[in-house]
């Protein structure tokens, strides 16, 4: 199959303006006779919601949690960038464009985020005028803040809780639009399948998370707005209910799965402390301004202190590795995310690690405490030091924090063209869910961005486009397709409570995290790579044969909830080794250890990969089909990254 | 006038009428003292039965005395109707365990008790004196001369130094300053609070006064009986004496 | 595998947990035990372990409401011995760690209880009451597209902080949960206030109020008598200041505004 981005003709800049006088409109008097669904109410599905209903369109939107305020976008903590230049200092449009394409490691589409930089401060305004309480000046004008690495200071922030306050300014909009009827709000809701009806996406089957009931729904297109898939790690800082299984049903339904095994890792997040572990926390990548990372420079000292022999304050200065520092002087402790993870990731596996389980490298404030004294530290990252003492029973003031490295943001996602739509017509990603924007490697602040853009500002635009081409006439579950699918669901449903086996969702899924995090994680190599793919299958056939769940599918049943949510991270997991396997590179999030310079950094092959990889299913057990889309660099140069 | 019931029906409007009548009750217990602590002068009772004759006879305090009932009369009412919206709105199941005393203080969460204990006190307290001056009732007053007024007044402080002599109704209004103490002590400041009177400059101020107010007015409310029973120099008149002692134990009412 | 404090002893304790199968029938304590609790545990990994347990034994494991386990979600709901999300102040359950508790204790657990929380399953309540009220005013009427430019209204800093403050409501219902008389006044009035502080709030300041107060009264909350339980158990500490300005935009609007209904 022929991949077609659909992207406009002529110069960047212009490109989406074109485009939006280009695409069909829908008559505003026919904008009620169509219905859309859409999955999931976080910043890019509550926002389109909102966005779609406000332009007249019937919304239906689902969500699995109790209300549509608790999606994971709540718990982005840095901020969300735009170009708009308040600080004069030298952003713009196009700045924003260039460094998300840079960051992105030259994997991106450069007409889908140029677009992003554009609408980026459209954001802004619409969130402001919402009542999002971003945080001022003295002056009363918005403040700003430089993150990630970027050279300009364009992140918009509300203290540590810049994706909670635009999640609730969308969740407003959202709920403006259900008190005037326009959206019908499904809560503890939760798709199990799509339904495609000639070729073309018209419905959802969902369940109802409280009864059981299997319900079917009819629109004239669908929405998925349903988030990443780094649970597929068992633990990442995702929240525990994040999951692929709309992205991954519609996956099976026709939708193309693009880049999946490009997947972010954060490095400065709270280590696992021990097998119960259910989810990991982050910590703002801010804390390496100040803090210095290190090691004990001997394996046997790291020994001593793991037991409980030594302390830290034992360990003198020469016999600390501050590797961040001495391999990399220019950047130091503030290489990217993906360099300071594996580094890190490096001591551990060289028995230089701390902390009771060794998978964790020390980050310390004693030199920043000593120069500008502990008030100054409490200032500035106080509220991250008391979270980081809640969570380990440590006192960071006193003693270096542990930090590792978890997986954090998934790139890779369904498959979209230009319109944001995927290879199934009139099925929609948008958000994390799909994998437009972010290339191999997202910059920090840049997924609320992304979140909101296509939700404001792209889809009520482009799914006009598609509607205007259909005709306005009601949609209903009487075809037969929509029975078909909701036996396949009821019958997957029925098959997971009757295999009465006896490990646990839990069980499977930490087995699952266990083999991705070791052949997937922050380095991959292709014998890794096979051995954890026949291991995944291994897997795979022990769950659909040795799964417990206990109850009825007729209640509240969260753990057969889980078990549906494993199965299909458990084929997804595949999927992502397959790719994580062709791409024989280097790139962004993904790091394949035959591919890197001689001082180890990662090493592309733009020659054979700039493309994107757009997988297509091709029945159970069958080797997924690969499909390309060349990527074209008309703009941008493509050249190494380097922070030596 | 349907917005206006529908405001006054509302949990924030019910609450109003609870704070702008409980705070005038604050007022009227000020003045209530203030006439009070007159029978402690050694006058034998003439500055108070004075200024019971003035509060008796005044047109301004007359027709605030009927404010001040109606007052009384909406305070017990919506707090009696609060209390059972709020018991509904809790559910019908209990919590097993609750510690609610270490998220609030005792009188915060008791004010419906506190209330009705109040209330029952003051029904004794407004058949003893109130009834009696103002509606003649239980043998009504005895006539004594007083300073300054060329008219006979109401011998009320004999009511008043007769019935402090009794133990059990002195221990009864003693105790019942407590629980007016701590009806006053959340009460003053929340008043303030429903209001909308909450400021960081101000209301440390608020809290304190009401914390000093509920103290101050209760305990010198139950210093007064407890002095007049202790001390030999409060007597009342013994004609009037005999007849209030009767007809505490007599009247049915007060069984 | 040993945590951040290889000392740190495990301990065993006994769980009485609410068990209850839907909202239509009547739920009971039941009593557990669990073993070997690391202190490094969360409360809600405690309960993971509870539940690996029970679906091993066959038996059904218990349901409660949780989701980012990081305090920002506002899923979490538990009643810890007697307390809205257990002994620790400014703390969500899902932030509670075992460390707070010793060898040997009992831990009773129950669900929100409050007549406008219906209880779904065990642990898990209702809280769509909350969206309502937000439906029914808690938004700036203005649609996507055409804002000004977001640096058209200068706000003071000290009232974009205010507001910031009340916005941080997560809407766990602990305020409701703890309250004496079910009120869910700190949770609507973080929302009025945020919104009332702010000039864009401006415009709908008084029919916000209104209709939000309407609807809470609705929903079968009862009335706030500023106990002070909901502030004292608010993990994100919102102010009972905010339930006085709502009360102030609430006498405001209720005086001067032209809605005769």
């Amino acid at each position: 199959m022929i991949l077609d981005s659909k992207i406009p003709e002529g110069p960047l800049a212009e490109k989406w303006d074109k485009h939006k006088f280009n695409v069909k409109l829908v008559n505003p008097a026919n904008k009620r006779k169509y219905d859309v669904i859409i999955v999931g109410t976080g910043l890019a599905g509550a926002s389109a919601a909102a966005s779609l209903a406000e332009l007249g369109y019937n919304v239906k939107a689902f969500t699995y949690h109790d209300s549509p305020r608790r999606a994971h976008s709540i718990a982005a903590q840095g901020g969300i960038n735009a170009a708009k230049n308040y600080q004069n200092d030298g952003d713009s449009v196009y700045r924003l464009f260039y460094d998300t394409i840079k960051g992105g490691d030259y994997r991106a589409r450069e007409a889908n985020v140029y677009r992003l930089a554009q609408v980026s401060v459209n954001i802004i305004d619409q969130c402001v005028a919402q009542g999002v309480p971003f945080a001022r000046e003295y002056g009363g004008l918005l403040a700003n803040r430089s993150f990630g690495g970027a050279q300009v200071s364009r992140t918009f922030y509300a203290r540590g809780q810049t994706g909670q306050q635009l999640l609730l300014g969308a969740y407003s909009a959202l709920s403006r639009q259900v008190a005037y009827g326009k959206v019908k709000l499904y809560t503890r809701s939760e798709m199990l399948d799509l339904v495609v009806v000639d070729g073309q996406a018209r419905g959802i089957i969902t369940r109802n998370l409280i009864t059981g009931e299997i319900e079917q729904h009819a629109a004239h297109a669908v929405v998925l707005a349903t988030g990443g898939y780094g649970n597929v790690f068992y633990l990442s800082t995702n929240a525990k209910y994040c999951n692929a299984t709309a992205a991954w049903r519609a996956h099976k339904k026709g939708a193309f799965f693009a880049n999946p095994c490009f997947t972010q890792i954060h490095p400065t997040c709270i280590p696992v402390s021990g097998d119960y572990q259910s989810k990991l926390t982050l910590m703002s990548e801010s804390l390496r301004n100040d803090g210095r990372v290190w090691v004990p420079a001997s394996k046997e000292t790291a020994e001593r202190l793991r037991k409980g022999e030594i302390r830290v304050s034992d360990i003198k200065e020469e016999d600390r590795d501050y590797f961040l520092e001495r391999k990399y002087p220019a950047f130091g402790n503030l290489v990217p995310r993906d360099v300071a993870s594996r580094n890190a990731k490096q001591m551990c596996d060289e028995g230089r690690g701390v902390g009771g389980s060794g998978l964790a490298v020390f980050l310390d404030f004693a030199d920043v405490i000593k120069r500008n004294g502990a008030e100054w530290v409490s200032q500035k990252y106080g509220n991250l030091f008391d979270m980081y003492a809640k969570i380990t029973g440590e006192n960071p003031y006193e003693q270096p924090m542990r930090i590792y490295p978890a997986v954090h943001y998934t790139m890779g996602g369904l498959w979209v063209d230009y319109n944001l739509q995927t290879t199934i017509p009139g099925l929609y990603a948008t958000g994390e869910c799909n994998f437009s924007d972010h290339g191999a490697n997202r910059l920090g602040a840049s997924a609320l961005m992304q979140g909101l853009a296509d939700g404001y500002f792209v889809i009520p635009y482009t799914i006009g486009d598609y509607l205007a081409q259909t005709a306005p006439k009601p949609v209903t579950t009487e075809h037969p397709a929509f029975k078909e699918a909701e036996a396949e669901v009821h019958a997957r449903v029925q098959k997971l409570m009757s295999i009465n086996g006896t490990r646990t969702p839990a069980d499977f899924h930490k087995a699952l995290g266990h083999i991705m995090w070791e052949y997937c994680g922050m380095a991959r190599n292709a014998e890794g790579l096979q051995h954890a793919k026949a291991e995944i299958q291994k897997l795979r056939r022990e769950f659909w044969s040795d799964l417990k769940l206990t109850g009825t599918d007729q209640e509240m049943n969260q753990m057969l909830e889980s078990a549906g949510r494993v199965a299909d991270f458990l084929e997804l997991g595949e999927l992502m080794i397959d790719d994580a396997y062709n791409r024989n590179e280097s790139c962004g999030g993904h790091f394949r250890e035959e591919y890197q310079t001689p001082e180890g950094e990662a090493l592309r092959d733009d020659e054979n990969f700039t493309y994107v990889a757009a997988w297509q299913f091709n029945g159970e057990n069958q080797p997924e089909i690969l499909n390309k889309e060349e990527l074209r660099f008309e703009n941008v140069k493509l050249t190494q990254r380097s922070y030596k | 006038m349907s917005w206006i019931t529908k405001t006054f029906s509302s949990s924030i409007g019910r609450k109003l009428i609870m704070a702008v009548t409980g705070l005038f009750l604050c007022s009227f217990l000020v003045v209530h003292l203030l006439i009070n602590l007159q029978m402690l002068r050694h006058d034998g009772g003439a500055s108070f039965n004075f200024w019971a004759e003035f509060m008796g006879t005044n047109p301004v305090i007359r027709f605030m005395e009927i404010v001040l009932m109606l007052g009384l009369l909406a305070h017990i009412y919506q707090g009696l109707a609060l209390a059972v919206k709020n018991k509904k709105a809790r559910g019908g199941q209990a919590y097993v365990v609750n510690h609610s005393e270490q998220n609030s203080q005792w009188a915060s969460r008791n004010m419906a008790l506190l209330g009705t204990l109040l209330l029952i006190f003051l029904i004794v307290h407004l058949m003893n004196f109130w009834i009696r001056s103002r509606f003649d009732a239980m043998g009504g007053l005895a006539e004594v001369r007083v300073p300054n007024l060329d008219h006979p007044v109401g011998d009320l402080y004999s009511v008043a130094a007769a019935s402090f002599k009794i133990p059990w109704y002195v221990a009864l209004y003693a105790l019942s300053q407590i629980a007016l103490g701590y009806h006053l002590w959340h009460g003053f400041r929340s008043g303030f609070q429903t209001l909308g009177l909450n400021h960081r400059k101000y209301t440390p101020a608020i809290y304190l006064t009401g914390y000093g107010f509920s103290v101050i007015v209760s305990a010198l409310f139950a210093v007064i009986p407890l002095v007049m029973f202790f001390s030999e120099a409060y007597q009342p008149r013994p004609a009037t004496g005999n007849t209030v002692e009767q007809s505490l134990t007599t009247e049915p009412a007060l069984r | 595998m040993a945590g951040s404090n290889p000392n740190a002893k495990p301990m065993n304790l006994t769980l009485k947990v609410w068990r209850q199968r839907n909202r239509n029938t009547a739920g009971s304590i039941v009593d557990y035990q669990v073993k070997d609790i690391s202190p490094d545990m969360s409360f809600l990994e405690m309960l993971d372990v509870l539940n690996e347990d029970l679906l091993r034994q066959g038996e059904e494991p218990v349901a409660f409401d949780h989701d980012c386990r990081e305090g920002i979600c506002g899923s979490c709901n538990l009643f810890i011995n007697g307390r809205a999300h257990g002994p620790e102040a400014g703390t969500t359950t899902c932030q509670l760690h075992m460390r707070k508790f010793s060898d040997g204790d009992t831990i009773t657990i129950e669900p929100w209880r409050s007549a406008a929380f219906p209880v779904n399953k065990d642990l898990s309540v209702d809280r769509s009451a909350f969206d309502r009220i937000i439906q029914a005013g808690g938004y700036i009427s203005i649609n996507t597209g055409g804002t000004p430019d977001a640096n058209e209204i200068p706000i003071p800093k000290d009232i974009a902080d205010r507001a910031f403050e009340a916005a941080t409501c997560i809407a766990c219902g602990a305020c409701v949960a703890s309250c004496k008389n079910s009120s869910a006044m700190l949770f609507v009035s973080a929302k009025v206030s945020q919104l009332a502080l702010l000039p864009q709030g401006h415009v709908e300041r008084k029919t916000r109020v209104e209709n939000m107060v309407a609807q809470m009264d609705k929903e079968g909350f009862g009335a706030c008598s500023n106990i002070g339980s909901c502030a004292a158990e608010c993990p994100v500490g919102i102010s009972l200041e905010n339930i006085a300005i709502m009360n102030r935009e609430y006498i405001n609007a209720k005086a001067t505004s032209n809605n005769l209904a």
